[in-house]
C-alpha cells in the first residue's frame, strides 16, 4: 500500500515537473558535497543550507555526504574536484575563489578544468567603521584617510582575497591609502573592529550583523548597484535598506559582490549539469532559501548555463585587472 | 544577580527527560570519538551536525556540546593507557598519566584525570555564568599583539622544562615550527613548503603528527623492548576509584591554579591545548616534587586535565558573545548556530536568552553526567591493559591508522603518520623531547600570524608589544618565565661557583 502511494506520488511529481527535469541522468550513488572552506565558514553554511533544503524537500533520491576540504584557502577542494574528472557525483561549493585562486598561487588545477553548474547568491560587501568613530558618511571617512595616508588600518579576511581586492579598488578610486591587515577570517576582522584595533573593514553583512545590532560598529555604504533589501530596522534608527550605496556616498565603485558558486568536475555529461542546475534552482525557490538569503542579507540571484558563463568571464576579468596591477599574479 | 535568575530559568529549559537523554547519548558518542585518535571532537561534531537540522536549537546544541564534553574525557583515556593522545589537548596528560599506567596505577590516573577535568569544566561554566558580560568586554581588548603575547607566555612557561639538553629542545621546537608553516599562509596569501605536493596544500595536520609520534613511535619502542606493556599485572579494583577520589582535595592548589590558567586561555583564544601545556609547565615549576614529574606524578595529570577542560568550556563564551570560536569544535558549533537560524554575537544573550541560558545550564548538567559516566567506564578501560600485547598491539595499530585516515579522509595522511612514527621512534632513541615539537606545531602558525599582523599594524616597530598596559604585562610575565630559570641558575652559580655542574 505504502509502496503504491509513494509510486503514485513519484509519478505525479515526474509528470508535473516533466518539462523541466529531463530525467536522462540521475545520481546512481550518494552525492558528495565538497566544501572549499573549513566547517563554520561562509561557504560551509552555504553548502549545508543547500543540503538541509534538499533533504527536507526530498529533492534528490540519493543521500548527500558533505566533506570539508578547505586547505589552501579552498584550493584543496578544487584540486580534489579536478582529479575526479568525469565523476558526476561530486558537487563542489565555493565562491569566485574557484577561478581566482590559480592567479595568486601556483596550483595544480585550472579553472577551465571545472564545470560551472550555478551561482546561487551574491554576497555583498560594506564599508564598516566603529560606531563611536567621528565619521558620519563614507565621504568624510575617506577624506580623513586621505589626510593621513598609511595610518588607517583596514582589516579583512586573508591575503590577496576579496577583501584586499576591494581595499585596492577603493584606494584606486579615491586616492586614499590604507594599511591592510589580513586576519584568519571575516569574523576575526569584525571583532577587531568592534574592539577598536583597526579603523574599518569590508565585511559581508552576515559577518558584522551581530556587532552592528549591538551598537559596536556601523556601516557607511554598500558596494552594490542598488540598496539592500529588507525594511526591518536592525538598530533603533537604521535597517539594511537605509545604507546608501557607495556610489551615492561618494566612492565611485559601482559594484563589488562575491558569487556563491557550485561546480562539477570536468568531463561530465551535459545532462548531469542540467540535473543539478534544476535541483539547485528548485532549492533557490524554497521559503527556507529565501529565509537564508534574508538572514545573511545576500542578494538572491540564480545563474546557470550561458548567463553564468558570461558572469564568470566578466567577474574574472575585473579581478584579474586588480591582481595584475598589485603584482599578485603568481608565476 | 540577574544572571542567576536567568540560569535558574535555563535549568528549567535543560532539565527535561528528552534533554537529559540527549546529554547521555551525546556524552557516550563523544567518549567514543574521543577514544579514537584522529576522529576527535571537531570531526565528531561535524558528523553529527546534519542530524540536528530538524531539531530545535536548544536540543541540538545540548547534543553537540555533550558530545564535546564526552570527547574531551575520552581523549584523556588513551593518553593515559597507551600514550596516544586522542585529542591534541590531552598530549600533556601523557607526560605523567602514561608512566602512572605503566606502574600499575591506571585506575588512579584515570580517576584523577576525570575528576580534575570535571572540576575544571565546572569552574569554566561558573565563570561564564557569573562574568559573561565582563569577560566578553575583556576579550574585545585583545588584538594581534596581545594574542602574540599570550602565545609567547605559553611557550615561555614550557621552556626549559624537560630533562633533555637545551640544544635538543631547540631542534625539536624548530622542527615543530617548520611543520606548522607548511601550506597556505594567511598573511602573505602564498604557499609555503609544499614543494608542489597537492597533499601538503592544507598543511600537516597536528593530529597526524600526534598519532605518529606518540602512537606508532611508542609501539615500535614497545616491540623492541619485548612485546609487552609493563604494569599490566595490576588488578583493577573498584575500591581504588573511591580511594583516589578521597585524595583529590590534596591537590587543591594545583586544581585552582590550573582552572585559572584554563579559563584565561579559553577566553583569550589560546585554546585548550595551550592551556594544558602551560598548566603542566607551571605545575612542574611550582611543585615541591619537581623531580617526580615525567615519572608518574599525580599532580602532572591533575594540572593539564583541569586546564584543558576549564579552557574547553570557557571557550564557548567567546563563541556565543563575540562570534569568535575559541576552538576548532566551537567553530563547527557556530556553523550549526547559523543553520538553526541564530546569529552568534553580543545580541544573542538579549534576543535568545532561553537558548543561551539553556545551553549554560546544560553545561553544568552535561559535565556532571559526563563525569559519572566516564568514572563508570574506568574498570572497563583499565582492564584493557591486561589484554596481552600480541592482541592489543595490532588493534592499536589499526586504530591509529583509522584515526589518521578520518582526520581528512586522505590516503596520503597514512604515509605521513607512518613517517611521524619513525620520527617519534628516533626521537625517543636519541633522547630528543617530543613535547616542544608538539607545542610548536599547535601554536607555531598562530603565534607567527599574530606576530606578523602586529608588525603590519605597527609598520615594523617592536614597540607595539609595549604599547598598552595589557600587552606589556603579558610580555613581562612571559619574559620572566622564559629567562627566570636562566637568571636564577646564573645567580646560583655566581654564589656557589663549585656546585655548578649539578644543575642541568
Amino acid at each position: 500500500m505504502l509502496k503504491k502511494t509513494s509510486w503514485l506520488i513519484a509519478t505525479a511529481v515526474t509528470m508535473t515537473l516533466g518539462g523541466v527535469a529531463q530525467a536522462d541522468w540521475k545520481p546512481a550513488k550518494p552525492v558528495e558535497f565538497i566544501v572549499t572552506s573549513a566547517p563554520g565558514g561562509g561557504t560551509d553554511n552555504f553548502a549545508r543550507i543547500v543540503q538541509s533544503i534538499i533533504a527536507k524537500h526530498k529533492l534528490m533520491e540519493q543521500p548527500i555526504v558533505v566533506t570539508n576540504k578547505g586547505g589552501g584557502s579552498g584550493a584543496e577542494g578544487f584540486i580534489y574536484t579536478k582529479v575526479a574528472t568525469g565523476d558526476s557525483h561530486k558537487l563542489t561549493f565555493g565562491t569566485n575563489n574557484a577561478y581566482l585562486l590559480p592567479y595568486v598561487a601556483k596550483l595544480a588545477y585550472k579553472p577551465d578544468e571545472l564545470t560551472p553548474v550555478a551561482a546561487m547568491a551574491l554576497d555583498e560587501f560594506l564599508l564598516w567603521v566603529k560606531a563611536d568613530a567621528p565619521y558620519k558618511d563614507a565621504k568624510s571617512y575617506i577624506e580623513a584617510v586621505k589626510a593621513k595616508p598609511d595610518t588607517f588600518k583596514m582589516g579583512g579576511s586573508q591575503s590577496k582575497d576579496t577583501d584586499q581586492t576591494l581595499t585596492s579598488l577603493i584606494q584606486d578610486a579615491t586616492g586614499a591609502k590604507f594599511i591592510y591587515v589580513p586576519f584568519q577570517g571575516g569574523g576575526a576582522a569584525g571583532v577587531q573592529l568592534a574592539g577598536g584595533h583597526i579603523d574599518s573593514n569590508t565585511n559581508n553583512p552576515n559577518e558584522n550583523a551581530g556587532q552592528w545590532k549591538a551598537g559596536a560598529i556601523t556601516p557607511l555604504c554598500v558596494f552594490s548597484p542598488t540598496r539592500l533589501q529588507g525594511g526591518v530596522k536592525v538598530t533603533a534608527t537604521m535597517g539594511w535598506s537605509d545604507i546608501p550605496t557607495c556610489k551615492e556616498a561618494g566612492i565611485p565603485i559601482d559594484q563589488f559582490q562575491m558569487p556563491r558558486t557550485v561546480w562539477l568536475p570536468g568531463g561530465v555529461p551535459a545532462d548531469a549539469v542540467t540535473f543539478y542546475a534544476d535541483i539547485l534552482k528548485k532549492v533557490s525557490e524554497t521559503p527556507e532559501w529565501k529565509e537564508y538569503i534574508e538572514r545573511t542579507s545576500q542578494t538572491d540571484r540564480f545563474l546557470a548555463g550561458q548567463d553564468l558563463k558570461t558572469f564568470i568571464a566578466s567577474d574574472d576579468a575585473k579581478n584579474r585587472k586588480v591582481f595584475e596591477q598589485e603584482g599578485w599574479i603568481a608565476r | 544577580m540577574e544572571n542567576f535568575a536567568s540560569l535558574l530559568h535555563g535549568f528549567g529549559v535543560a532539565l527535561t527527560t528528552y534533554h537529559v537523554m540527549l546529554m547521555m547519548i551525546g556524552v557516550l558518542l563523544g567518549i567514543l570519538v574521543g577514544v579514537l585518535p584522529g576522529l576527535g571532537a571537531p570531526n565528531g561534531v561535524s558528523l553529527l551536525l546534519p542530524l540536528t537540522f530538524t531539531m530545535d536549537p536548544v536540543a541540538a546544541i545540548i547534543l553537540l556540546t555533550s558530545m564535546y564534553w564526552g570527547a574531551l574525557f575520552g581523549g584523556s583515556t588513551t593518553s593515559i593507557l597507551f600514550n596516544i593522545p586522542g585529542e591534541p589537548s590531552s598530549v600533556a596528560t601523557t607526560f605523567d598519566g602514561y608512566p602512572m599506567a605503566r606502574q600499575g596505577q591506571a585506575t588512579q590516573a584515570l580517576t584523577l584525570a576525570f575528576l580534575s577535568a570535571g572540576f575544571g569544566a565546572l569552574v569554566g561554566v561558573i565563570l561564564i555564568t557569573v562574568l559573561s558580560t565582563w569577560v566578553a568586554k575583556f576579550a574585545l581588548r585583545f588584538s594581534s599583539p596581545e594574542y602574540f603575547a599570550v602565545y609567547f607566555l605559553a611557550f615561555a612557561s614550557f621552556i626549559g622544562l624537560g630533562a633533555a639538553s637545551p640544544f635538543k629542545t631547540v631542534v625539536s621546537m624548530g622542527l615543530g615550527f617548520a611543520f606548522a608553516a607548511v601550506g597556505m599562509d594567511t598573511v602573505s596569501g602564498g604557499l609555503r613548503l609544499t614543494y608542489g605536493f597537492n597533499e601538503l596544500l592544507s598543511g600537516i595536520s597536528f593530529l597526524i603528527a600526534v598519532i605518529g609520534l606518540f602512537g606508532i613511535g611508542e609501539l615500535m619502542l614497545t616491540m623492541e623492548e619485548g612485546l609487552r606493556f609493563d604494569g599490566i599485572r595490576a588488578r583493577v579494583k573498584i575500591r581504588d576509584v573511591f580511594k583516589t577520589i578521597a585524595t583529590l582535595p590534596r591537590y587543591w592548589v594545583t586544581l585552582l591554579r590550573s582552572a585559572a590558567v584554563g579559563c584565561w586561555m579559553g577566553v583569550t583564544p589560546g585554546g585548550p591545548t595551550a592551556a594544558s601545556f602551560m598548566s603542566y609547565g607551571l605545575a612542574k615549576r611550582l611543585s615541591r616534587r619537581k623531580e617526580g614529574f615525567g615519572q608518574g606524578e599525580p599532580e602532572g595529570v591533575v594540572a593539564p586535565e583541569t586546564a584543558d577542560h576549564a579552557a574547553g568550556s570557557s571557550a564557548i563564551l567567546p563563541m556565543l558573545a563575540l562570534g569568535v570560536p575559541g576552538s576548532a569544535t566551537a567553530a563547527v558549533m557556530m556553523g550549526g548556530l547559523m543553520i538553526w537560524g541564530l546569529n552568534p554575537g553580543p545580541m544573542l544573550f538579549v534576543e535568545r536568552p532561553d537558548f543561551v541560558w539553556g545551553l549554560i545550564a546544560s553545561m553544568y548538567l552535561g559535565n556532571i553526567v559526563a563525569v559519572l559516566m566516564v568514572l563508570a567506564t574506568i574498570p572497563l578501560f583499565a582492564s584493557i591493559l591486561r589484554i596481552p600485547f600480541a592482541i592489543i598491539g595490532p588493534v592499536i595499530v589499526v586504530v591509529c591508522f583509522i584515526g589518521a585516515y578520518t582526520v581528512a579522509g586522505r590516503p596520503f595522511d597514512l604515509w605521513l603518520a607512518l613517517a611521524f612514527g619513525v620520527v617519534g621512534y628516533l626521537f625517543k632513541k636519541l633522547d630528543y623531547p617530543i613535547a616542544p615539537l608538539v607545542l610548536a606545531m599547535v601554536l607555531g602558525d598562530k603565534a607567527e600570524d599574530a606576530f606578523r599582523q602586529s608588525m603590519i599594524m605597527s609598520r615594523g616597530s617592536l614597540s607595539i608589544f609595549w604599547s598598552n598596559g595589557l600587552v606589556t604585562t603579558l610580555m613581562l610575565i612571559g619574559l620572566a618565565l622564559a629567562f627566570g630559570p636562566l637568571l636564577s641558575s646564573a645567580l646560583g652559580r655566581l654564589m656557589k661557583p663549585k656546585a655548578s655542574s649539578a644543575v642541568a
